[in-house]
């Protein structure tokens, strides 16, 4: 099995935003990946950008600047 | 064969468009629906098309482009979703049944009622009619931005003006005009944008949607899986999802993006002068054909299309002549404008409709003027 590890995990309400936070993350050259939500936040679908805790205060930057619609940040062994 | 019938559909596109369809056929997952690499190609492009279409169109918002099947989908989905039982709507005597059904509908079903900005023999409007016709409970203005049938252009600026100093939601078909003519929502003031991407925008069929001006809020048409928010029995609030119900057409989407691309390359008022001298060129060739009408107004800006009729002939045998003696392809007919074939005094005879597209050439347009000549006499 995997070994868990804690993230963080940004998630979203729609898709679009979940990819233009991939955009925005792969053209300022900052961490992380798309993943499946993990179960913890929400029984729901979707896809969340998951990186290491260090880069929270980062990723809260550009989704403030870039007026990104994140739904959360969380921070969880997964 | 000579295709003039890009007013209906474009169709020659970019080798590029096609190729973007086929590479996209061989490698998209569904968007939307889990993080392989599969879906995310095809989620990656499909948001890539929404930036390209909000930088094309000035729409703040790449998340506020919500794609449907063509411009008929998004105008009822704009038209029904903004529109309340007992509100008053205006729009013109240009409009294509695209706009004028699902305006029609709320008029029997929901107690709408409609004004329209009449049109003249020219096709062309008298803006003071907008202030004329508004009520206390009007809502709203659905109208064209250049007519399918003549190819006249509406000061859409001006309309927009109208609709920001009275508060009412303007809607605007841009089945004509996207990919040819400028279009910027907010200098406009355009609450909602429909689109197709099949005719000037040079994509597949199936391909188009609506650009929504933030805070505008449309209830869905449609509703159903979008890939967030399972457990939610309503759909989601949140643009472009609450008005995507169901897998999107990731393929076609991928060739619009390539369409788009190419436009961005060639530059639109590129396009649109090489259209308009060819139309011109045409029209210069037939207008002084005795029994030769040609409709709409030719000293005004405008798109691509020419409607003519030669005497009283029936426009669908005008139309088989060219088919069948000059591999010229036009379109007879009504074509889905009954009020403004009303106004043209053609609803009978209908009218032979030649557009131009990038792909046709100064010969073309000179054999085309030259079969109506010949047809003529």
């Amino acid at each position: 099995m995997r070994e868990k590890k804690l993230y963080l995990v940004i998630t979203f309400h729609t898709t679009a935003a979940a990819i233009a936070m991939e955009r925005l993350c792969r053209a300022q050259g900052l961490p992380g990946r798309l993943i499946p939500v993990p179960r913890e936040l929400t029984a729901d679908c979707g896809m969340a950008w998951r990186a290491g805790v260090e880069d929270r205060a980062a990723l809260e930057a550009v989704v403030a600047r870039e007026q990104l619609e994140a739904a959360g940040f969380h921070e969880l062994m997964i | 064969m000579i295709y003039l019938d890009n007013a209906a559909t474009t169709l020659k596109k970019p080798p590029q468009v096609i190729d973007a369809v086929v590479r996209a056929m061989g490698s998209f997952g569904n968007s939307a629906r889990g993080t392989h690499e599969e879906a995310l190609a095809a989620s990656r492009v499909i948001y890539d098309t929404r930036c390209k279409l909000a930088a094309l169109f000035g729409c703040k918002r790449p998340d506020h482009v919500a794609f449907a099947c063509n411009s008929t989908e998004a105008l009822n989905i704009a038209i029904s979703g903004c529109i309340r039982p007992g509100e008053h709507v205006i729009s013109t005597d240009l409009e294509h049944n695209s706009v004028l059904r699902p305006l029609y509908r709320l008029e029997a079903e929901q107690s709408v009622s409609l004004s329209f900005v009449p049109a003249d023999r020219k096709g062309n409007i008298d803006y003071a009619d907008f202030e004329r016709l508004l009520r206390p409970e009007t809502r709203a203005v659905v109208c064209t931005h250049a007519s399918n049938l003549t190819g006249n252009v509406l000061d859409i600026a001006r309309i927009g003006a109208f609709a920001h100093a009275h508060g009412l939601t303007f809607i605007v078909d841009a089945s004509q005009s996207a990919g040819v003519l400028p279009i910027d929502m907010e200098k406009m003031h355009i609450d909602v944008l429909c689109f197709t991407g099949h005719k000037s925008l040079m994509g597949p069929q199936g391909t188009g949607g609506l650009c929504v001006r933030e805070g505008v809020d449309i209830r869905p048409w449609k509703v159903g899986g979008t890939g967030v928010q399972t457990y939610s029995k309503s759909q989601p609030e949140q643009l472009p999802t609450r008005l995507e119900a169901g897998t999107l057409n990731g393929h076609g989407i991928a060739g619009l993006n390539a369409a788009l691309d190419f436009l961005n390359e060639t530059g639109i008022d590129v396009i649109h002068a090489h259209e308009t001298a060819l139309l011109r060129r045409f029209a210069a060739g037939v207008k002084d054909i005795p029994g030769v009408t040609l409709y709409g107004d030719f000293d005004r800006e405008r798109t691509a299309v020419a409607a003519l009729n030669i005497g009283d002939m029936d426009s669908g045998e005008v139309a088989d002549i060219l088919t069948e003696d000059y591999g010229i392809a036009t379109r007879p007919g009504a074509h889905c404008a009954p009020r403004l074939h009303r106004a043209l005094g053609t609803e009978e005879q209908g009218a032979v409709r030649f557009s131009f597209g990038w792909y046709n050439t100064e010969e073309e347009a000179d054999e085309a003027a030259r079969a109506i000549r010949e047809i003529a006499t």
